[in-house]
């Protein structure tokens, strides 16, 4: 349970944390987009050490990174074995009635680096920005909705405090499974629906405090005057520097640097031979 | 003169919707000072929380009315002028911190109220300041400690610059390390800025930190005075369901044994001083 380590934020104070979160979020945007525009190992090389170079910069922990893509490894490694087996083309090797391709092998290659490199980018973006940088750059960017009626700024206080709350229920979750584990509920042994029955007992007291949390939360933002009508003034501005333009710039430029540049480099683990 | 009150209550009656089992409070007469520490006394269900929340209008009365600083409650247009000035504070910090980062959380009230940016950064480095927690300001709150995270709910609340602070049972989920931090933060507020204070709880011996304990029973106002004259009605505290502070109880029982020792004491030296002072006059 410990391992979610979504939203959240590693104070610094790097380049990477200083850029405008509006434009943090539209680079990243842009950076998947480019993921997927991709065709060849050599670009996904040259994507990768650019994540890279991100990561130095912000001097957040590579190993911390990696702790992002560990729970969605079996996924990566069920994804790339799909593609490995069922990709038609030149005979790999055979297991059983099933045969591996070299073009199964390049597109699983893929396929491992397009997933891990976009779960990583996004992690770099949330542990670089606050949380409320980060939802008041979504509310901003969303803020032309405002004409269409959409509540743009409830939607934000609603993440803001999702992700406020998500490392206080992970503890409770652990509180509770301990507690159940000390009445004796196993959670470990059994099929798959054995297993998810067990979780009632954890569910059960989970939403109830849940729900008693966000009762207290409610009359606490009451007494601080919040309320949906009308501005909100922002502790931090958002004023875009020299170095946000150059970060849009470097990324819009990825775009043609990768369709006309590294997709045309004719590198691939395919021995020419076959 | 109804403005030199932070609070007046007059002939407060309320009762929950839907619940037939008679009302929470019955016509509650109640005024706090400007300046003054109250501490709220009573046990489960004497309906404590229930006055302190509508001291900023949380909750409104059934019958009769509250008034903040001359405002009337009900009234719905200046319900943000209320809240603006008495604050409230809960027993459990995390459901009260909002934000993430501490600083963002401080800043939570001033935004609500649209304060000019330069305005709302001021105000939360000095309510941060005024609770010792200004070199946590770039922490997550949840890797606080319990009293501080209550002292970062408390700054959340003097952003507002409120007159008044009440406290929900603020100690109640704190360990006793958090729980001095939290008396000494919000002492320091009564004595160094003037904010009145309303402390419902239930430890003895935090009401003896205030000028004046208020103590409930079933809706109504059972006793009202200084610490030193409701800890004197030992027997009657009893009947209430709750316990004195230990040295009270210890010199109580001593005075019925000897007449000689006051009834009055409230807190662990003046105790012993009582007995010493006994021995000293060669009493014994």
């Amino acid at each position: 349970m410990k391992d979610i380590t979504l939203g959240q934020f590693f104070p610094g104070d790097s380049l990477i944390h200083r850029f405008d979160p509006r434009v943090k979020l539209i680079a990243l945007l842009l950076y998947m987009v480019e993921l997927f525009l991709v065709k060849t190992l050599f670009g996904f090389v040259f994507m990768a050490a650019l994540l890279a170079l991100a990561v130095l910069i912000s001097r957040i922990p590579m190993k911390l990174m990696f702790r992002a893509v560990r729970p969605l490894l079996l996924l990566i490694l069920f994804t790339s074995l799909l593609n490995l087996f069922y990709t038609k083309g030149d005979t790999l090797f055979r297991v059983w009635k099933l045969t591996a391709t070299w073009q199964g092998l390049e597109l699983g290659l893929f396929m491992v680096l397009r997933i891990s490199l976009l779960v990583l980018s996004s992690s770099l973006l949330t542990y670089t920005t606050s949380p409320i940088m980060l939802t008041d750059a979504m509310e901003r960017l969303l803020s032309p909705l405002k004409a269409l009626h959409v509540p743009v700024g409830e939607l934000a206080m609603m993440m803001t405090i999702a992700l406020r709350f998500i490392p206080v229920l992970v503890e409770e979750t652990d509180k509770i499974m301990s507690a159940q584990k000390a009445r004796g509920a196993d959670f470990e042994s059994g099929g798959i629906l054995k297993r998810a029955k067990a979780m009632v007992p954890i569910l059960v007291p989970l939403f109830i405090s849940a729900f008693r949390r966000a009762d207290e939360l409610a009359v606490a933002m009451e007494c601080r005057c919040y309320h949906t009508d009308g501005e909100r003034t922002r502790l931090k501005s958002m004023a875009m520097a020299r170095r946000d333009h150059v970060l849009i710039a470097v990324m819009l430029l990825l775009i043609p640097a990768i369709l006309f540049g590294t997709n045309r480099v004719a590198f691939s683990i395919i021995p020419k031979t076959l | 003169m109804k403005e030199q009150d932070m609070v007046e209550m007059i002939d407060l009656t309320f009762s929950y919707p839907g619940e037939k089992d008679g009302a929470v409070l019955k016509e509650v007469n109640l005024e706090i000072e400007k300046g003054s520490f109250v501490a709220v006394l009573g046990h489960n269900g004497s309906g404590k929380s229930t006055l302190a929340k509508h001291m900023n209008a949380v909750l409104l009365p059934v019958g009769g009315k509250v008034y903040v600083e001359g405002i009337d409650t009900a009234d719905a247009d200046r319900l943000f002028e209320v809240r603006q000035r008495v604050g409230m504070a809960f027993q459990n910090p995390d459901n009260q911190i909002v934000a993430t980062i501490v600083e963002e959380d401080v800043a939570f009230a001033p935004e609500n109220l649209n304060l000019p940016r330069e305005e709302t950064a001021h105000r939360v480095e000095t309510a941060l300041k005024a609770v010792d927690m200004w070199e946590y300001r770039e922490h997550s709150a949840h890797q606080l400690s319990g009293g501080q995270k209550q002292r970062v709910a408390i700054a959340g609340i003097i952003a507002m610059m409120p007159h008044c602070i009440v406290l929900d049972e603020p100690t109640a989920m704190l360990d006793p390390l958090g729980r001095t931090e939290v008396l000494n933060t919000v002492k320091k507020l009564n004595e160094e800025q003037g904010i009145t204070i309303v402390m419902i709880t239930h430890y003895m011996k935090e009401a003896t930190m205030a000028q004046r304990i208020v103590v409930m029973d079933r809706g109504r106002i059972a006793m009202d005075g200084t610490p030193r004259e409701v800890f004197s009605r030992v027997e009657e505290l009893k009947d209430l369901g709750l316990e004195v502070p230990q040295a009270t109880a210890l010199v109580h029982e001593l005075h019925k044994l000897c007449p000689a020792l006051p009834d009055n004491v409230i807190d662990e030296q003046e105790a012993a001083d009582a007995i010493l002072h006994l021995f000293k006059e060669g009493a014994v």
